[in-house]
């Protein structure tokens, strides 16, 4: 295949990951709006849950509603694996897309050259991640925002950042490329992963002090807030040595050989550092008396926008970023810029 | 060990009533005073406040343009803005992390850090003998627990039961005959995790000492070097430096190097057409002076190491070479002159001064094309490779500013006392010029001529002592954060009692770290203790 016809595979396989993964989302929304009226701890969520939905369930209400009918309760089902399976396809065809997009430039390379490619992976990694620990953590009731959370970061990756595949420019043309991005783009994944947690988290327990009776919608199939500030600080706590590893070491090794030093207060270095900080404080809060549970989430949200910001507000709002340190280096510019 | 026991009030017990010293409550003596800050300073409430506002206080160094980073565009700002500038000068809102306020936030931190280690290493050290505490009375009462029953008597099942968790690794109390571990048995693992904890913690003092070190011995400068000429390794060669607060100069190392060639490979076809890439530096150097000769082939990425210092290539641009004549025909400006690239096209800008020019000073202004093309009058450049090479100035002619004795860039032309020169109708003159082209200036003036040109590269030479004590403080860090976020300290205790013919078996887990899923731990424990027959049931 030709370096073109990779490019335009990458393009429909993007595109067509939106698609799925929108189906994926609207499976979803009909299986919890199925479950809208539905309590918790019924049967269904139960069967489901055994099935491969997994829905939060609630363990005290053991066989609760009967009056469930079957064809509802398979109609949930078959709406939740349906939302599963296409997540899986979903993340399939964008992992094509991730590797034509490689294939595409000349010499082939790694995906994650530009803004554009690192969000291409970078919602990439969400969906993969959510997929290897929905198991694991029982993650099910975090479907449609995870999906949707990808979607959206899709669409505007492909709106705002899009950027034709190019060779990369020669500051980029290293092994650390590889290594630090990726170490980068993964972190991002379980930040954001650990993100929507902490959201979810502070949603839960205020609805839990307010209506602690209430056991349909949303929010009562969540876990409770205990399981959901555990799963938050696994995520945190997987994303941490990452992104430590990532702008802390390979980053300063990598702005040492092309840039001559290690560590040079670049904005973005300084928004990664801080980054860092705020979710040092994180883990300090979760075992602080009087910070622990929503004051810890709250830090967690503070870090992911601060992760964000790093990612898309730095590029476009400063102008003091390496690129224009030295005029004369814009031959020689900075990575992701 | 968890927050809480680390923010006990200060003396917590003596509030509020009268004491038997006659001093009133609340008056602390120095001594008390002291060691209650103290302790505020380094529980671990502080560290918290205090890591948030170090994320705060590095916020505006991001947004205010720094001196040692961009000087440029921070003496752009500096015009800008001139009623802010001297509150912001005061603030050392130009250089906030070497600012005071800045030092004071990071420092309280390593200060609240060594405090709180210090104690936590003792205890640690006083603990890491220790055997795990006997099993409570009523393990149904621990949040996470199971029980299971079994046909085997108490002696046989505690001893599987401590078979089983040697297996996986845990430490066990030893046996008791009676005593408060009789009947039970404790099991505790995850002794590390304590370690890694303080291995990270004391790592971010080691790297903070390495970057210390760099900041303060180091020094880097940038220079740019016409293709062709040579550089010597001492201060005054350079167009910018940045020392280290305790540099000094002898210890730059007497290297110099001549740039040979310089080779740039650009892109003529495909999405990336225009761009450059391999650029190679081909360098002669000496380590000192009367040392052999060597080569090495510079290029991004790969710099060159002369004993502690290093040189990078960091970027390219061109000098082009303009000759200027005045009205005597004398030559008053020669030879090649740096202009800045300002795009990726390598469009550049440049500024030659001629003030020796009779009967007025002559200054021009202007665009080097690397490769012009005339599309519809408009000059373009299309790509960085000199393919079509052309200046487009304009010119001035007066008082330059030069007499002054004051310092100017070699980059700006000041023109407030100069005047512009025009055509006859008025307009202003342009001097357009490929390479080997005159031209005639207007009334006499003079004349510009376009040699050629030459290319520049930038270096950058850097010394950065305590890179590798950073470096070995990072990944020190790095593990000994693994070891604190997924060593899970987890005690187990197991007891075991005989009711009715049967052996009731009692079984809680305990984990220290508010992280880990013990139940599931539990589960997994209780599975492969309880006798195969059981399980049928
Ligand atoms: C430079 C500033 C600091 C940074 C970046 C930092 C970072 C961290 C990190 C990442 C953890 C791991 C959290 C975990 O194991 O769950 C941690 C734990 C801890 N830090 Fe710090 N820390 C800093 C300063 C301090 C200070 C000043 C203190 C003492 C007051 C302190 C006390 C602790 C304690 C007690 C833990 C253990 C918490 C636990 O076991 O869950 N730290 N710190």
């Amino acid at each position: 295949m030709t370096d073109p016809s990779w490019e335009a595979l990458s393009q429909q396989a993007v595109a067509a990951a939106g698609a799925v993964y929108f189906l994926a989302m609207l499976s979803h929304l009909v299986e919890w709006s199925l479950l809208r009226k539905v309590p918790a701890s019924a049967e269904v969520a139960r069967v489901s849950a055994g099935a491969g939905g997994d829905l939060a369930l609630d363990e005290s209400g053991t066989s609760g509603s009967s009056g469930t009918d079957e064809t509802h309760e398979r109609r949930v089902l078959m709406a939740g694996r349906l939302g599963l399976l296409l997540t899986w396809l979903g993340a399939g065809v964008h992992l094509v897309a991730l590797v034509a997009r490689g294939m595409a430039a000349d010499p082939n390379r790694v995906p994650w050259g530009n803004m554009y490619e690192f969000t291409l992976s970078g919602t990439f990694v969400v969906a993969a991640l959510y997929l290897a620990t929905r198991r694991r953590f029982a993650l099910g009731w975090m479907a449609p925002i995870v999906v949707a959370t990808v979607l959206v970061l899709l669409m505007v990756a492909e709106i705002w950042l899009y950027a034709p595949v190019s060779p990369l420019t020669e500051a980029l043309n290293s092994p650390w490329l590889v290594i630090h991005v990726v170490s980068a783009v993964i972190a991002t994944g379980a930040f954001t992963l650990g993100g929507i947690t902490s959201v979810l988290y502070l949603l839960k327990e205020r609805a839990a002090a307010k209506h602690p009776e209430r056991t349909t919608g949303y929010l009562a199939r969540v876990p409770a807030p205990a399981v959901l500030d555990r799963v938050s600080y696994r995520m945190h706590a997987f994303g941490f040595p990452v992104w430590t590893f990532a702008v802390l070491i390979t980053g300063p090794i990598w702005a040492h050989e092309a840039w001559a030093s290690y560590w040079n207060w670049d904005p973005k270095e300084v928004w990664a550092f801080i980054t860092w900080v705020v979710y040092a404080a994180y883990l300090h809060a979760r075992s602080t008396a009087g910070f622990k549970g929503r004051n810890a989430a709250i830090i967690a949200l503070v870090g992911l926008a601060t992760l964000w910001f790093n990612f898309i507000g730095i590029n476009f709002f400063s102008s003091s970023s390496q690129h224009s340190y030295a005029d004369a280096s814009s031959a020689v510019a900075s990575p992701l810029d | 060990m968890t927050g809480t026991d680390l923010d006990a009030g200060p003396g917590a017990g003596a509030a509020g009533e009268p004491r038997p010293d006659g001093r009133r409550a609340g008056e602390l003596t120095p001594r008390e005073l002291g060691r209650w800050a103290w302790r505020q300073l380094t529980s671990m409430r502080t560290a918290l406040i205090l890591l948030l506002l170090l994320a705060l206080a590095a916020v505006p160094g991001s947004v205010v343009p720094q001196q040692g980073v961009d000087a440029l565009a921070a003496s752009r700002w500096r015009e800008d803005h001139p009623r802010l500038t001297p509150v912001y000068e005061w603030l050392d809102l130009f250089d906030v992390y070497g600012s005071v306020w800045f030092a004071a936030i990071y420092v309280l931190l390593m200060i609240s850090l060594v405090g709180c280690i210090i104690p936590r290493t003792l205890v640690y050290a006083r603990n890491i003998r220790a055997v795990p505490p006997a099993a409570p009375r009523n393990l149904g009462r621990l949040p996470d627990h199971a029980s299971y029953e079994s046909q085997e008597g108490v002696e046989e099942v505690l001893e599987q039961a401590r078979a089983e968790l040697r297996r996986r690794r845990y430490r066990l109390r030893p046996v008791e005959a009676e005593g408060p571990g009789a009947g039970a048995v404790s099991a505790e693992r995850g002794y590390l995790r304590e370690v890694g904890n303080l291995v990270f913690h004391l790592s971010i003092i080691v790297v903070l000492v390495g970057f210390a070190m760099g900041s303060l011995f180091g020094y880097k400068g940038g220079v740019i070097v016409l293709v062709g000429n040579g550089f010597s390794n001492n201060l005054t060669q350079y167009d910018d430096f940045v020392p280290g607060s305790a540099f000094s100069a002898d210890e730059m190392e007497p290297f110099s190097f001549d740039v040979e060639d310089f080779e740039v490979e650009w892109l003529t076809e495909g999405r990336a057409r225009g761009q450059a890439r391999n650029f190679v530096a081909q360098l002669r150097y000496r380590e000192e002076p009367g040392a052999p000769e060597q080569d090495y082939d510079l290029r991004v990425n790969h710099p060159l190491q002369i004993g502690d210092s290093e040189v990078f290539l960091v970027g390219h641009g061109y000098a082009p070479v303009i000759t200027v004549r005045d009205e005597r025909g004398e030559v008053v400006a020669s030879g090649p002159r740096v202009f800045l690239p300002q795009d990726q096209s390598f469009l550049s800008f440049g500024v030659i001064k001629a003030p020796a020019a009779e009967p007025d000073g002559l200054g021009l202004e202007g665009l080097f094309y690397p490769t012009f093309v005339n599309i519809g009058g408009d000059p373009v450049n299309v790509m960085g490779d000199t393919l079509n090479p052309a200046i487009s100035m304009l010119v001035y002619r007066g008082d330059l500013g030069l007499d002054g004795g004051r310092s100017q860039s070699v980059y700006i032309l000041e023109k407030d006392d100069a005047e512009q020169v025009t055509k006859a109708d008025g307009s202003p003159l342009r001097v357009d010029l490929q390479p080997g082209a005159t031209q005639e200036l207007p009334d006499g003036l003079g004349s510009v001529t376009f040699e050629g040109v030459q290319p520049w590269v930038r270096v950058q030479v850097s010394q950065s002592p305590g890179k590798v004590v950073a470096l070995v403080g990072v990944v020190a860090a790095l593990l000994g954060l693994l070891g604190s976020l997924f060593i899970r300290p987890r005690r187990v205790w197991v007891r075991a009692r005989r009711e009715g013919g049967r052996t009731v078996v009692d079984l809680a887990a305990l984990d220290r770290s508010g992280g880990g899923d013990v139940a599931l731990v539990l589960a997994d424990i209780v599975e492969s203790l309880r006798p195969a027959a059981e399980k049928e049931q």
